[in-house]
């Protein structure tokens, strides 16, 4: 007994010291200096304009925030990790933002491997995390303490399905997905349920690998096959590639694809070949809307002039929800933050207004964009999930109301096989996102009417 | 049927890019039994140097042949000295001491060359354009790329122009001399420092231009480029029976031909595992390659 009392002490003393270390670090998000918030991005590497993009987004709304005095009384400052694009440096990054910068959230991944691989060291630290745009539906039940701004792929999958059938008036579609990318397939295999649902047929099915630059044996195969379209859910410099070499094999179909050809390499790298595809997105610069045109605006004052791409808007999004959620918590600690974020209702985004629904995923429109002459996105149609009204000045805005919407004034110019310009939904519509959501309508099963003419 | 067609047209196509950066690891490891791997890299210096010539004469602009032929002319000066500086820092100072030294040494330089080329050059793809684009040809249901055509004829061009060096120049008797027998030929007064670096300028001037194919091909170039193509090519290089300039030739062709089938037929993500499940089976069955020549262990 003797002996073991003193071992027993020094046992006690450590645990102590343990536990003060403890208490210190879990002080330093409530200590007098910047609150400090960490973001992963691809800021180099062959989707280095994602991270960039998403970066800036992130920089301009931070801005904005501190400007109007930061949150409770403290300034806000970004610390900003690269990844090169990997999903294994993501996840370093991660540790390293929650481990050593002590960061209270975290703001990434836009692809949704990456932000898979930094997920589960988010949901481990109690450190909330913010994924802008990473669509994949199983990025978010990764814990819940994981949280996204953007619509989730089902959607996405739906509204290319959607448009290809109502607008397109396509039977045939071909797809050509990345396997080796989380949402290349889940996009893929959304786009094939909902085509199919439709009445349209999958007349061939063929895969590649990111980072691939051959891909006329997949294409050569699609064409035997004579789609009408193709659907092609992959990252710009890939789909650049693609329609390049599709355009050799002989392919004159449109291409269609989602929100990862958004980037202004996809015409550096595609040229000619992709102009007259489609894709769907998050927000069209072109939308009239007074919010929209207000942030293209401040987005172009801030950064030389370059017009937004959707990922800066969703990343411009995702801190303004972050942050708007660190205002109502209690304190700054990851439970809170965490709990503030899960009640975000009808935050008055760019992208449109985000209502977070029980899998913390947003219900919001999506876009369909066509690529133009000399690369220049146009405006196509809108198509919003099931239940969901298109509101007043498209992304809710209140003060606006009546026919803001994107479409009557978009550009109605595009010429020649656009089906759908104009599509104006309906007008002067008041229910808002968040009504629309708290019918406990679950995303992602969206049968939506689109609004059509 | 016309798949097939055109999957073989295909597969030519990329094997023909394969060759040319095959027949520079061959050549090298002829002459010096050492497997040169920073020659993926030099082949995409090549497609840099090119880039920037391109961007630098307006090329990228309004592509011509003539500005084409330019500009691969100074990728050849930049990679054929890059080759010579290459031998002459790294590998000669080690010639002389176990063959393992100058392997590590090798993934060394190639290590540089990514990285240094990422520091310089930046990571992120770029376009290139440097052939004009014109539309291709169509045969039927077979189509033809236009940079397609200017592949094929230019590296079989290039093969017969090396095959001539080789087989009926006195620097080539002397390479070929070298490659059976260093130390006999320094006897017999060949210079072996003079034939090593020709070896490896004419390796990585073929490089150069097969990096430029390859990036007209594919219009993207970036630091990273060369290390699948140049894998690829060493196991087409393995394949043919490594030193052997025409077995680089058939390699490359058998390659990218599986390849391009695998692909067309069963599924693009078994098209790497093929390439190199040629190369496991080609050094289980036989190691010599297809048209290699088995050497008797000299005692």
């Amino acid at each position: 007994m003797r002996r073991i009392l003193p071992t027993l002490l020094a046992v006690a003393a450590l645990a102590a010291c343990k536990k003060q270390d403890q208490g210190s670090g879990m002080m330093s998000p409530n200590a007098t200096g910047p609150i400090v918030i960490g973001e992963v991005g691809s800021m180099t590497g062959t989707e280095a304009t994602f991270g960039l993009s998403s970066a800036n987004g992130i920089q301009l709304a931070i801005d904005e925030f501190n400007a109007k005095g930061g949150v409770k009384g403290r300034q806000l400052q970004v610390k900003v990790l690269d990844d090169q694009g990997r999903p294994e440096e993501a996840a370093t990054a991660a540790t390293r933002l929650i481990a050593s910068e002590h960061v209270v959230a975290l703001l990434g991944e836009v692809a949704s491997t990456r932000s898979m691989f930094m997920a589960p060291k988010a949901q481990q630290a109690k450190v909330p995390m913010v994924t802008p745009s990473s669509t994949n539906p199983a990025v978010t039940e990764k814990g819940d303490y994981i949280f996204r701004a953007c619509f989730i792929d089902p959607f996405q999958g739906y509204v290319g399905a959607t448009f290809a059938h109502d607008n397109l008036k396509v039977k045939k579609v071909a797809v050509l997905k990345d396997v080796r990318n989380d949402y290349s397939v889940g996009l893929a295999k959304n786009f094939i349920d909902a085509f199919t649902k439709t009445g349209g047929q999958i007349v061939a099915q063929e895969s590649y690998s990111n980072g691939d630059v051959d891909f006329k044996a997949q294409l050569t195969n699609m064409k035997a096959a004579a789609p009408q379209a193709l659907y092609v859910p992959g990252y710009y410099t890939d789909v650049g590639l693609i329609a390049r070499q599709a355009r050799e094999v002989g392919i004159s179909a449109p291409l269609i694809g989602g929100d990862g050809w958004d980037s202004e390499k996809l015409y550096e790298i595609g040229g000619e070949a992709i102009v007259g595809s489609y894709f769907s997105n998050h927000y069209s610069p072109d939308d009239p809307s007074p919010r929209i045109q207000e942030f293209v605006g401040k987005y172009k004052k801030a950064f030389g002039g370059q017009t937004p791409d959707s990922l800066a808007a969703q990343a411009y999004d995702a801190a303004g929800m972050l942050v708007d959620a660190m205002k109502r918590a209690n304190d700054l600690t990851g439970p809170s933050i965490r709990d503030a974020l899960a009640a975000t209702k009808a935050y008055p985004g760019v992208t449109g207004n985000i209502t977070l629904d029980q899998n913390r995923n947003p219900l919001k429109p999506a876009v369909v964009l066509k690529v133009g002459k000399g690369g220049k996105y146009e405006f196509v149609t809108k198509v919003y999930p099931e239940g969901m009204q298109p509101e007043s000045g498209s992304g809710g805005d209140t003060a606006a109301g009546g026919t803001k919407t994107g479409g009557n004034t978009a550009p109605a110019a595009s010429p020649g096989s656009t089906p759908a310009t104009g599509t104006a939904p309906a007008v002067g519509a008041t229910s808002s996102a968040s009504e629309a959501s708290n019918t406990g309508q679950k995303q992602g099963v969206p049968s939506a009417e689109h609004p059509k003419k | 049927m016309a798949e097939l067609f055109q999957h073989i047209i295909n597969g030519i196509s990329v094997g023909a890019i394969y060759a040319l950066i095959a027949l520079g690891y061959t050549m090298v490891y002829g002459v010096l039994k050492l497997i040169n791997f920073a020659h993926g890299d030099v082949f995409m210096v090549g497609a840099m140097v090119g880039w920037y010539v391109a961007r630098w004469t307006g090329e990228s602009q309004s592509p011509s042949i003539g500005g084409a032929l330019l500009i691969a002319l100074a990728a050849m000066l930049v990679c054929g000295t890059l080759g010579f500086v290459i031998e002459r820092l790294a590998y000669r100072p080690l010639r002389n001491s176990p063959r393992l030294n100058s392997l590590i040494t090798a993934i060394g330089v190639s290590f540089f060359l990514e990285y240094g080329g990422q520091y310089l050059f930046g990571p992120n793809p770029r376009l290139f354009s440097v052939l004009p684009r014109q539309a291709g040809l169509h045969v039927g249901p077979v189509s033809l790329g236009y940079v397609d055509v200017v592949t094929l004829v230019v590296s079989v061009a290039l093969m017969i122009a090396l095959q001539r060096i080789v087989y009926h120049t006195k620097i080539g008797t002397a390479m070929r001399a070298v490659s059976f027998n260093s130390n006999v030929a320094a006897l017999m007064g060949v210079n072996i420092d003079l034939v090593i670096s020709f070896t490896f300028v004419l390796g990585s001037v073929l490089a150069a231009v097969a990096g430029i194919l390859y990036a007209s091909k594919y219009p993207t170039v970036q630091p990273l480029m060369g290390l699948m193509p140049g894998l690829k090519a060493f196991v087409a290089a393995v394949l043919g029976g490594i030193g052997n300039v025409p077995g680089a030739m058939l390699g490359g062709l058998v390659l990218g031909l599986a390849e391009q089938i695998v692909s067309g037929y069963v599924s693009s993500t078994w098209r790497d595992a093929v390439a190199f499940g040629i190369l496991i089976l080609v050094l289980l069955v036989r190691p010599t390659g297809l048209l290699g020549r088995g050497e008797a262990e000299k005692v």
